[in-house]
């Protein structure tokens, strides 16, 4: 689209956005979180990451112990003993003890992750080869595309590999439904700041959802091999202040206006994107 | 090889090389072949592994062409190290020689089959092989999900190349797998009942059943592939009422019982490490043997792990995380059980014994990470990250790949009749502890920080880790290299081996036969009391 890519020069939207999903180096855990769904997995991945460690040390620590006290020369004379039923039971059900602690909270969160019962607005992503095309079918079901900037055109500030020309625009603060979907290939949507992945796979709408607390932009990349330029389709969510985003979505219609049903799509059916696809 | 002259007076026939190992029906010579060919299909998997290395060393794009090369690169590295190392060193290695020894059977059940289960292998390498310089290469991951697999996508020879060769290669699993199932059910010397097997034939035992059951799935995924990419049907094609995500079904139907069979061998060679070097016998075996059964049943109905972003439903989900986390038990039943072989013992620290040790604590490290991506919601985020490239480098590269060396310092003078060196052997053993652990374990934080799998290009922030990474992995590479070395001097100065070298805790039948064994093991059958 010729048109959409002299457009993507205008600053429609000021370059004066935080980047709060981005990776850091050196950084071990999980990204800063940018959302409550993230916060959850953060705070239920710290449990069982000192459940982990916890157990491992336990198993480092006992072959250490043994490797010391039991080496030949300190006990010559091996002992035969190869059964204790009591210590058998335990260390079978110890670990089904430790995996309901973690079982419970995590079925709690995928429950809770899966997709939001009250969406303020919904978006239809798609993965193609080599970039993504959002869409708001909420809003008059204009879509654009979203390409990675090459090395050379990259202005300053702007991320290698994680910048792209038109950011996926959200409102800070309000659920936000995803369906994803595809046409060529399985690519998969995915920001881990925001805590959301979905593939998007040909012949299937899968929804999710996901809610940017703070403005900011919040990177992620293509996370499903998907040929040639995998490494290079990457995702910028730009969650703008909500008084904001109605004001942004007057400019993207009239941007976009070509890419627009002449009916206004019903809201957040799953057959929203094949009727964009028949508009366009 | 020494064992021509040291037995041929016993037998009347002294093969000539071509029939001895081109036409061979001896089980010990085939599992040798085994073993040169997975050393060989190492050497080029692992070659492939230093390439992508060297190019993810620093951001930016290195020495890759672009990214379909890197891809081609990527699946090979996959296929070739699964289907063509670690299987053919473990089950057709090691499985060939010790099972029938271990049960005191004079061969396996159908030599000749076992000879063409080797034979296929070859044309199966050199079809993966030859894919990588047929066109633009197979470039869509060892899983080949369609549609990138399609012809549509990935167009020309190379993709179907590869395909067949997994048809070869799983052809060769079947047959192999029938002849162990027989073998162990039908050629035990008198008095061996199922109880009284060792832990590894146990193993094996299990494997086999794992292989015959998946590999079949995987073969009608794939043929159905081929007619999807050659002859127009739509089995994964939306657009004529296929469906992709039923391609992932049958994929990891096959392909999650895959990874228990490339482990659980490596958990019986273990336990008899173990247990030879803590002269203790194996603590609570039949917990032992009935844990691997658990792990492979139940191995059999978690396989949409794989695929929690593929839009199964939320319930669907939570069955898959229950049902994979239930697998850590049978597991650590088996953790603590090795330990509890250690405790109480005399323990000596001879390279196997290292490896071993090595095996179990790395194996409980690639284990935690396992309960951790079993969690839906956490892998919601760390799906595809390198946190899964960490998580299974773990358990294989440190867990199989161990065992495949525990295996073959534990065995080799028994195989070859001459002794490692053993101070080479530990040397080999840190080399190799360094430098996968230092590959593999900045993984985890790359994956925490949202780095995908299989990108030959990464946000800059990402370069620190990974150079770690690559600096690690040039230690591995050295190590492996290290190993040909520690072999060489095996062979030319190595000390003669006795047929019990280790000593009291080596109680299995392969050590009351001579090192190496007489082209025919036994004459007459042994009686177990």
């Amino acid at each position: 689209m010729a048109l959409v890519a002299s457009l993507a020069a205008l600053p429609a939207l000021a370059s004066e956005t935080t980047n709060l999903g981005v990776p850091t180096p050196w950084a071990m855990g999980l990204q800063a979180s940018g959302g409550p769904i993230t916060t959850a997995v953060r705070d239920f991945n710290e449990m069982v990451f000192w459940i982990i460690v916890v157990i491992t040390i336990f198993v480092g620590a006992l072959l250490a112990w043994v490797m010391f006290r039991y080496s030949a020369k300190r006990n010559p004379v091996p002992s035969q003993t190869s059964h204790h039923t009591g210590l058998e039971i335990a260390w079978t059900v110890i670990p089904v003890l430790i995996l309901i602690v973690i079982a419970i909270p995590s079925f709690r969160l995928i429950y809770y992750q899966d997709r939001t019962r009250d969406a303020d607005m919904t978006i239809n992503v798609q993965g193609r080869q080599w970039y993504w095309n959002y869409a708001y079918p909420d809003h008059g079901g204009f879509n654009f595309d979203s390409r990675p900037i090459p090395v050379e055109d990259l202005r300053p500030g702007q991320l290698r590999n994680l910048a792209v020309d038109e950011p996926l625009v959200v409102p800070a603060g309000r659920n936000i439904r995803v369906i994803s979907t595809g046409v060529d290939v399985i690519h998969s949507f995915f920001v881990p700041s925001l805590g959301v992945q979905r593939y998007s796979i040909p012949g299937r709408s899968i929804e999710t959802w996901f809610r940017a607390d703070r403005p900011g932009s919040y990177f992620g990349q293509c996370n499903q091999i998907c040929g040639v330029n995998h490494w290079f389709m990457p995702i910028e969510v730009r969650a703008i202040p909500a008084e904001e985003f109605d004001a942004w979505v007057a400019s993207a219609r009239t941007r976009y206006a070509s890419t627009m049903p002449a009916a206004p799509v019903v809201a957040a059916s799953p057959d929203a994107p094949i009727s964009i696809a028949v508009a366009r | 090889m020494a064992y021509a002259q040291a037995h041929d007076d016993h037998h009347d026939h002294k093969p000539s090389f071509v029939s001895r190992w081109l036409f061979s029906t001896n089980h010990k010579d085939i599992g040798t072949l085994y073993i040169i060919f997975a050393l060989f299909a190492g050497i080029i998997g692992i070659g492939i592994s230093l390439l992508m290395r060297i190019e993810l060393q620093q951001p930016g794009m290195q020495i890759f062409a672009d990214g379909q090369a890197w891809n081609a690169m990527v699946s090979a590295h996959g296929l070739i190290m699964v289907f063509f190392v670690i299987m053919p060193a473990l089950i057709g290695g090691f499985g060939n020689w010790f099972v029938p020894i271990m049960i005191g059977a004079p061969d396996m059940a159908f030599p000749r089959l076992n000879n063409i289960s080797f034979w296929l292998l070859v044309p199966a390498f050199l079809l993966l092989g030859g894919s990588m310089f047929v066109g633009q290469g197979a470039g869509a991951g060892w899983t080949i999900y369609p549609p990138l697999s399609d012809s549509q996508y990935q167009p020309g020879m190379s993709m179907d190349m590869a395909l067949f060769a997994l048809h070869l290669a799983g052809a060769s699993s079947i047959l192999g797998a029938a002849n162990f199932i027989t073998t162990i059910l039908n050629m035990r010397a008198p008095g061996m009942t199922l109880h009284k097997m060792p832990l590894f034939v146990w193993s094996m035992l299990v494997t086999a059943f794992l292989l015959l059951l998946a590999v079949p799935v995987l073969g009608g995924a794939i043929t159905m592939l081929i007619t999807d990419r050659n002859f127009g049907t739509a089995f994964f094609k939306p657009e004529g009422g296929g469906d992709p995500v039923l391609f992932q079904h049958l994929f990891w139907f096959f392909g999650h019982p895959e990874v228990y069979i490339m482990i659980l061998p490596a958990f019986g060679i273990v336990s008899h490490v173990v247990s030879t070097f803590s002269k203790k016998p194996v603590f609570g075996y039949l917990g032992m043997a009935y844990a691997m059964v658990a792990i492979g049943v139940v191995g059999f109905v978690v396989w949409a792990h794989h695929m929690y972003t593929s839009g199964m439903d939320v319930d669907t989900r939570a069955y898959f995380m229950a049902a994979t986390m239930v697998i850590a038990v049978p597991t650590g039943v088996k953790i603590f059980s090795w330990i509890a072989t250690m405790w109480g013992g005399s323990m000596r620290y001879d390279t196997p014994m290292l490896f071993a040790i090595g095996f179990i604590f790395l194996f409980t490290v690639g284990g935690v990470t396992g309960v951790v991506l079993a969690n839906a919601s956490i892998t919601q985020i760390l799906h595809n990250t390198y946190y899964v490239v960490a998580h299974f480098h773990y358990v294989l590269s440190l867990g199989a790949v161990f065992g495949i060396y525990c295996g073959i310092y534990y065995w080799i003078g028994k195989m070859s009749g001459r002794q490692y060196p053993e101070k080479l052997g530990k040397i080999h053993f840190w080399m190799t502890f360094i430098g996968v652990n230092l590959t593999f374990f900045p993984m985890h934080f790359l994956g925490n920080q949202g780095m995908p799998r299989r990108y030959p290009d990464y946000a800059d922030a990402h370069w620190g880790w990974n150079l770690i990474a690559s600096l690690g992995s040039y230690v591995s590479v050295a190590s492996f290299v290290f190993f040909f070395y520690v072999m060489y001097v095996t062979f030319r100065r190595g000390a003669v081996a006795a047929p019990n070298y280790w000593g009291e805790g080596a109680t299995t039948l392969e050590w009351q036969v001579p090192s190496p064994p007489a082209f025919h093991t036994f004459e007459e059958l042994p009686r177990i009391r």
